[in-house]
């Protein structure tokens, strides 16, 4: 114990870190003489892929008859639902919905659901939207019923906790798309792979809130019901769920979303006519007024979803609602037999306009094609200078982006000399207060000079293994190097450095970005109150709908997909900023006032760094964001791990799938360690 | 006797069974907790050992962390102890399988929690009907039950709300009436008014021995506040660091102190009004002419008396005290310096 303490001392030495810089400009330098410093050699990788290929696909091979006639078991209630669903008119559906919006909250929620329920029909999706929906209800007892036991099971026997943690945190690191793979070799393709897909990626959710929930029942509770003579069964089911409801509840809720989430996603692999595919189609036909309005309906379903479950989570017992228990039952049970009876007696009308749809869907599709034309210079410009000048320059590096071909110029040995001055400059300004930031800007300045695809690996390798140690001891240490070996054997380091360079520029804009308004959002309650229900429904949206203004504005491209990264992972900033700043203590607060700070100071001095624990925590949630979104975000052209996946997913190939897959998960644990500490 | 504890141990550690294993050797408790505390494990309640009578007010006072929680838990088996024997009626409660216990709890005993542990998503009704309930009687016997106790602590009109719309005096209201729903004859109350404000403290503690006048339960009462324990005790039992270390009335406790912490500990009680002249007559039957007062009367009461230029007392037998004389002027010499030389000096610094 003690010898790694020594070690891991050593490991934050300034004399350590100055060595390992000098090492990394040193191979920058020869680097472009040295082919195998620049690019991993192909020569030196095993062929993993192949071997898991070998392996694995037999044993699914094997087991697939039995998990065909699963499959089949699964599709007929689920047709049976979706049939249902499209079957009944669709106002009688809709009374449904609203009645459950009046039962869940007030009249408000209620005339939203009116509102998109008619957007939903008037723009002819409403049969998609039922398939959909059909869908996401068929996941969720299966999800809610495992989440459940386990969060009930870990709870119950502590030392089932740790395991079960272990596995939430793989399972929310490994994308989706990568254990879609699997599941379309067993289950083939079609809606029970999807359903299955969408039960998996929605069980954490529920696992957590579970835990959570029963862990905060309070002793005095748990202690009266057995003082009262409760038995272990009554103790768990008449006390201990009744009082975690809620925040059961709340995990149902996300566990809904989750499933919406997935459920949208896994159109990629095929239609069965649902919203998701038809949002996917309409963007790969590049119809901008098509994908708008599917989108909307999406939006739309999320909305409703999340308002209804989450207003039941949030329900006060006692607490008064538009309408009470019967009165709700009524209505439902009237609705579906009128609705059935309807259906049977008048079986021609549908109440749904045919071509109101289409031809509101060509007509915003001119409008926006009108305004893309219009804007496009405005756009464009953005792109192309945040691209020339931020993206480009990262990626392959000053080196390489300051040539005739790219900026339109050649660098000058005096443009060298002024980088290398003004960088040393500040370093050694930083360097007197604090030489930690100073070494950080010192990689910095090398990443942006070398780019960061072409910074010579066995560096990138050494800078990893370096800060896991420092940051996190042996076992991150060992996780990290474990990573690094997978990534440079597989043959995917270039693509791994990809989606560094991606997530990385995302989540320092974002943090950035976001910051600010959380900063803002903090100091003033008029920004506070604007930005939080943009949050909310940035937070509600399936990852699937962030495509579709990127798209519509920037083309394919790598910007896009940048875009659309940050547009789902700017949330955590704002939130953790604004809630680590506003919790900072009142009497530290006051006490700095007393002493006389100015509110620069206040800010920078007192706040910043007593929030730094939630703020971090911010920054770790961005990037695990930024990283479930990198695959999502293949879809508009990258060329990271995300495309390695999306292409695996194409090929149905398990080994790339895997091997992609664990990549991204393990960049994800290893960032997370190394924030969370 | 109603319960009966004997040299019951609970040590938290990672191998507190470890000290009780061999048989046949007889526990000397300071040497044994001393080794307990230098082999990194710690005595939470050692060597407990006492008894409550039928219908007797036994109050368990003490700072935190002086094991009054744990005394009350082992008692109630909602922690097991490590070692001894606590005896209800006759039966061994640590020996208790979980179906025995079970049945004990739903029929013998019942306890009110600091925090009051009600269930949030039921009303003031459902929730004293609770034990009820988990024995399986029907909705109205059940509800019948509830009512009463409703009722008995003044609750009436409030049956349908719900515990967050309850104010804290309100909601241990509840949390008595839920206790006593079973008719339990062991009534253990953990600090079940120290969550609550001063003045509704005293108005509760009234209440409570209101309602003891008309049940008569045997009680088991934790605190940490020394005037609650005079105010409602019909004995004390003192203690620090997991040990008791004085059981007495509380003119016991605070005339005759086990040593110097229990006389710091007791040293802002006003004696005039805990003590009370049962506590402090002589057998014998003083001159006739002699004010007559009755024994439960606080000796501050008969200072008027004094002041008038009355000698002697009369004290006529009342309650649990048998009657005789007191003097005057020992009434005087108590109150006057109190054995608490500490006193004046402590307002001095203050001042």
């Amino acid at each position: 114990m003690a010898q790694t303490h020594t070690l891991q001392d050593r490991a934050r030495d300034p004399r350590v870190w100055a060595a390992l810089l000098l090492f990394c400009i040193l191979a920058a330098v020869i680097s472009p003489s040295v082919p195998w410093l620049g690019a991993y050699p192909a020569k030196w990788t095993l062929p993993l892929e192949t071997w898991i290929n070998a392996t694995l696909q037999p044993a699914l091979e094997w087991v697939q008859p039995l998990s065909r006639l699963f499959a089949v078991g699964l599709e007929t209630p689920l047709r049976a639902l979706r049939e249902a669903l499209t079957w009944l008119p669709w106002p009688f559906v809709a009374v449904v919905v609203v009645a459950l919006a009046l039962r869940a909250s007030r009249w408000g929620l209620a005339a939203l659901a009116v509102l998109a329920q008619v957007y939903i029909v008037l723009v002819g999706y409403w049969p998609h939207s039922m398939n959909t929906l059909a869908i996401v209800l068929m996941s969720l007892p299966p999800a809610i019923a495992i989440g459940f036991a386990l969060g009930a099971a870990a709870t119950r026997w502590p030392r089932l906790e740790t395991r079960v943690v272990a596995m939430l945190d793989a399972m929310q690191t490994f994308p989706a798309f990568a254990y879609l793979i699997p599941l379309l070799i067993l289950f083939g393709f079609g809606p029970a792979a999807g359903l299955i897909a969408g039960v998996i990626f929605s069980i954490p959710p529920m696992v957590r809130n579970t835990m959570l929930g029963l862990q905060r029942v309070p002793d005095a509770v748990v202690e009266s019901a057995l003082m009262c003579g409760a038995t272990p069964f009554q103790l768990f089911w008449q006390a201990r769920v009744p009082v975690a409801k809620s925040q059961i509840l709340v995990g149902v809720n996300q566990t809904t979303m989750a499933s919406l989430s997935m459920v949208i996603i896994v159109a990629v692999i095929g239609g069965f006519n649902d919203i998701g595919w038809e949002v996917l189609s309409a963007m790969r036909g590049a119809e901008l007024g098509r994908s708008l309005l599917s989108g909307l309906v999406i939006v739309a379903m999320a909305i409703l979803l999340d308002r209804i479950t989450f207003g039941f989570a949030t329900t006060v017992a006692g607490q008064a609602r538009p309408i009470g228990r019967n009165a709700f039952w009524t209505i439902v049970a009237a609705a579906l037999i009128s609705g059935i009876a309807f259906r049977l007696l008048v079986p021609e009308v549908d109440f749904q306009p045919d071509t109101l749809g289409r031809s509101l869907a060509r007509s915003i599709d001119a409008t926006l094609l009108q305004f893309v034309g219009a804007t496009g210079n405005l756009f464009s410009a953005l792109r192309d200078g945040l691209n020339y000048g931020l993206m480009i320059p990262l990626r392959i590096g000053l080196q390489s982006a300051a040539t005739p071909a790219v900026w339109g110029f050649a660098l000058q040995g005096w443009m060298v000399a002024l980088y290398v001055i003004v960088t040393l400059a500040a370093a050694a300004f930083l360097a007197r207060r604090n030489w930690k930031w100073a070494i950080a800007l010192l990689f910095g300045t090398l990443f942006l000079a070398t780019g960061v695809t072409r910074f010579p690996w066995p560096c990138f390798v050494a800078l990893g293994l370096l800060l896991s140690f420092a940051l996190g001891g042996g076992r991150l240490f060992l996780l990290t190097a474990g990573a690094m070996a997978l990534i440079l054997l597989s043959g995917m380091w270039m693509p791994f450095t990809q989606s560094l360079y991606l997530t990385g520029l995302a989540v320092l804009l974002c943090v950035t970005i976001g910051g600010a308004f959380g900063v803002l959002a903090a100091e003033s309650d008029t920004v506070s109150r604007i930005l939080r229900p943009i949050n909310d429904a940035l937070q509600t949206m399936p990852q699937f709908v962030f495509l579709i203004p990127a798209l519509m504005l920037f083309r394919v491209g790598e910007f896009t997909a940048l875009i659309a990264i940050m547009l789902y992972a700017i949330v955590p900033p704002v939130r953790y900023v604004e809630q680590g700043l506003r919790t900072v203590p009142a009497h530290l607060v006051e006490a700095a006032q007393q002493m006389g700070v100015t509110r620069m100071q206040m800010l920078w001095q007192v706040k910043l760094p007593l929030a730094a624990p939630v703020i971090r925590l911010g920054i770790n949630q961005t990037i695990m964001a930024a990283l479930s979104m990198l695959v999502i975000a293949a879809l508009v052209g990258t060329r990271d791990l995300g495309q390695q996946v999306f292409i695996a997913l194409g090929k149905a190939n398990l080994g790339l799938g895997l091997v992609s897959g664990v990549a991204i998960a393990l960049l994800a644990m290893v960032s997370d360690r190394m924030l969370r500490r | 006797m109603k319960l009966e504890c004997r040299n019951v141990w609970k040590v938290y550690g990672r191998r507190p069974d470890f000290y009780f294993d061999s048989k046949g050797y007889t526990i000397e408790p300071d040497q044994l907790a001393e080794r307990m505390a230098a082999e990194d494990h710690i005595p939470a309640l050692i060597d407990a050992t006492f008894d409550v009578h039928e219908g007797e007010i036994f109050m368990v006072m003490g700072l935190s962390g002086s094991g009054k929680s744990t005394l009350i838990r082992c008692l109630s088996r909602l922690i097991g102890a490590n070692h001894g024997q606590i005896r209800l009626d006759g039966q061994d409660l640590l020996a208790a399988t979980p179906k025995e216990l079970i049945e004990i709890r739903r029929h013998k005993m019942g306890m009110v929690f600091q925090s009051f542990g009600l269930l949030p998503h039921l009303t003031v009704l459902e929730n004293t009907a609770f034990p009820l309930k988990l024995q399986g009687i029907d909705r109205t016997a059940r509800e019948e039950k509830a009512r009463e106790m409703i009722n008995l602590v003044g609750l009436e009109g409030r049956e349908e709300s719900y515990p967050h719309q309850l104010s804290g005096g309100q909601q241990q209201r509840v949390g008595i009436a839920r206790s006593l729903a079973v008719g339990p004859e062991l009534w253990f109350l953990d600090e079940p008014f120290s969550a609550l404000d001063p003045l509704i403290r005293r108005q509760m503690q009234d209440e409570f021995l209101r309602l003891q006048q008309q049940l008569h339960k045997t009680i088991i009462f934790v605190t940490h506040d020394i005037m609650e324990a005079c105010r409602l005790a019909d004995r004390i039992a003192l203690m620090r660091n997991g040990r008791i270390i004085q059981i007495g009335t509380p003119a016991e406790i605070l005339l005759n102190p086990a040593d110097a912490y229990v006389a710091e500990f007791t040293s802002e009680v006003s004696l005039g009004r805990v003590i009370r002249a049962g506590d402090m007559a002589q057998p014998g039957i003083a001159d006739t002419g002699h004010p007559e007062v009755d024994a439960d009367q606080p000796i501050e009461a008969l200072l008027a008396g004094i002041g008038a230029g009355a000698q002697c007392f009369t004290v006529r037998p009342s309650g649990r005290y048998s009657g005789g004389r007191l003097e005057a002027a020992r009434i005087l010499q108590i109150l006057g310096h109190s054995g608490h030389p500490a006193r004046p000096a402590a307002s001095q610094g203050i001042v």
